[in-house]
């Protein structure tokens, strides 16, 4: 993860942390801001913890996403602090829909100039959004709003396993990763398990991210937490409560920042720490598919 | 006794007879769709934000995306299918939707409190809102506090705007935008475009005055509104023992 970073991650750089409450990359944002970048973009749809936990950090400049808060389990305080009162500085914030960022992941990874929506028709957003806009279409007498494409300089995104050459496979909910992946210039998957070729190749329709789209592979085994990776432990919501009155005082936050991300020399020691009697209630059951016959040409 | 969160539940709930897809949010929406699923709805298909299609859920979920809704789900979609496909393709009935300010017509607020670039407070922000209100068929919004601070003439930034919003600004959304508002005093109606929300039901023991006093604008009234019928004994049964036994939302 060190390397993935250091050699993917630069300062001033646009970073897309992707992941649907479900594998979100906070071992890789916790590794960002150990190592002290600064004046990042941050694109992430739903901005929740990992990204309050990198503006504290001191890692963000600007921030584009659709929905900013502790989930259903509360509010954001640094992220609050910086938009309401600019505390300790301004943070530049553009806002989307789910939908919107959708589109514009979509626009990124086709290389198209925009992608349309039904979506603003009346909404104020467009009025603090200068990136949204409406069209008339080319074949009917209707007007339709557009997103512009982004193109992050890299993409981090958490997944279940891949081989070491980056096939990808997702399982559960996969969100919008395989699109941001595409969209960006560099991507980093970083995984539960590197397994052998033969374990994707047995199969590979669930592979959502191919190699050719990826440019390293972390194995980062609870790199997820506190979100959760379907099939290895479930979602710590109890983390995600507490979150709430963490962030809510800046000093308490801060704090939090220096024992468990600052205070850690990687992810490996962050989960050595919480030990295994806590990882042990995040275990989870086994519900296994059937599996399906591929069919092989006699 | 029957609580507030109790009350709102079981009342949205049957607002669900018949309706085939929904699309929940967390909290009082899930409570009301699983609560219709046992009673009023039996074929009801609750469709969640992040891509669940026909939850069949072992445990209560505390997110849209908790991996009970995963396992022994019906299907599980990728986001630009669950948005492009599924909303915008016009396949949700009844879209559910909280938000911190509604107005007459049914537009939300769901960004800031005070401007958007110096809010006094910030809020979540848009999420899926704005595409569930322009593509369901139609939306529900439950609001757990009915005061002026929530039901405004203006309101301080439009999030998710209704399709009379829509159509001033040259396009037409698929749905009839907010149809039914239910709250502890009563629910406000209203049938589609050019409609404002009118107050047709009350609870038992609330007066007209009482709720043109909770709202922000000049509250029109539908003739003599009828009295809700109180929750039965059934419906309480089935969301406490069934629906959130651990009280996860049931306050």
């Amino acid at each position: 993860m060190a390397d993935a970073v250091a050699a993917f991650v630069h300062d001033g750089d646009t970073v897309a942390l992707e992941g649907f409450t479900h594998l979100i990359p906070t071992a890789a944002g916790h590794e960002i801001i150990r190592q002290g970048r600064r004046d990042l973009t941050v694109v992430r749809m739903t901005a929740d913890i990992v990204v309050d936990q990198l503006l504290a950090g001191g890692c963000v400049r600007k921030l584009v996403s659709s929905f900013v808060g502790n989930s259903s389990a509360g509010s954001l305080g640094e992220l609050r602090r910086r938009i309401e009162r600019a505390d300790p500085e301004p943070l530049e914030f553009e806002e989307y829909s789910h939908y919107g960022m959708i589109c514009r992941y979509l626009a990124g990874a086709q290389r198209l100039p925009f992608y349309p929506l039904r979506s603003y028709a009346g909404s104020d957003l467009p009025s603090v959004n200068p990136g949204l806009r409406k069209v008339r279409s080319p074949y009917e007498d209707e007007q339709v709003y557009v997103v512009p494409p982004v193109n992050p300089d890299v993409t981090i995104v958490h997944a279940q396993r891949a081989d070491r050459s980056g096939n990808t496979q997702v399982w559960g909910l996969t969100g919008i990763q395989a699109e941001a992946v595409y969209a960006a210039k560099k991507a980093v998957v970083v995984v539960e398990e590197v397994v052998d070729d033969d374990v994707i190749r047995r199969d590979p329709n669930r592979t959502l991210i191919p190699a050719h789209a990826v440019d390293a592979v972390v194995a980062c085994p609870r790199g997820a937490h506190p979100s959760f990776a379907q099939g290895y432990y479930d979602r710590d919501n109890a983390f995600y409560r507490g979150w709430s009155a963490i962030s809510a005082d800046p000093v308490r936050l801060r704090d939090w920042l220096a024992e468990w991300v600052l205070g850690t020399r990687d992810h490996t020691e962050y989960v050595a720490k919480l030990g295994e009697r806590y990882w042990a209630d995040l275990a989870v059951d086994e519900a296994m598919s059937l599996p399906v016959n591929y069919g092989r040409r006699r | 006794m029957t609580t507030s969160s109790e009350l709102l539940s079981v009342v949205a709930s049957r607002e669900l007879a018949g309706k085939r897809t929904v699309f929940a949010g967390i909290g009082l929406p899930t409570l009301a769709a699983s609560l219709a699923h046992l009673t009023v709805a039996p074929d009801l298909e609750i469709v969640y934000e992040s891509g669940v299609c026909g939850a069949h859920p072992s445990h209560l979920p505390e997110t849209i995306a908790d991996a009970v809704l995963i396992t022994g789900a019906e299907a599980v979609l990728p986001m630009p299918a669950l948005f492009g496909n599924v909303l915008q393709g016009g396949h949700i009935d009844v879209g559910f939707l909280g938000a911190a300010q509604i107005d007459r017509w049914g537009n939300l607020n769901s960004s800031v409190i005070g401007g958007w670039a110096d809010p006094a407070v910030r809020l979540p922000g848009p999420g899926g809102a704005m595409e569930v209100m322009a593509n369901s068929g139609e939306v529900f919004v439950v609001m757990r506090r009915h005061d002026p601070r929530s039901f405004v003439a203006e309101l301080d930034f439009c999030t998710s705007p209704g399709p009379d919003r829509a159509l001033a600004d040259g396009i037409r959304p698929l749905g009839a935008g907010v149809t039914r508002v239910i709250t502890d005093l009563g629910i406000l109606a209203r049938s589609g475009v050019g409609e404002p929300l009118r107050l047709v039901a009350v609870h038992p023991g609330v007066t007209v005055d009482r709720v043109r006093e909770a709202t922000g604008w000049p509250l029109e009234v539908d003739g003599e509104p009828a009295t809700i019928e109180p929750p039965a004994a059934a419906e309480l049964r089935r969301l406490r023992e069934e629906v959130d036994p651990g009280r996860v939302y049931l306050r």
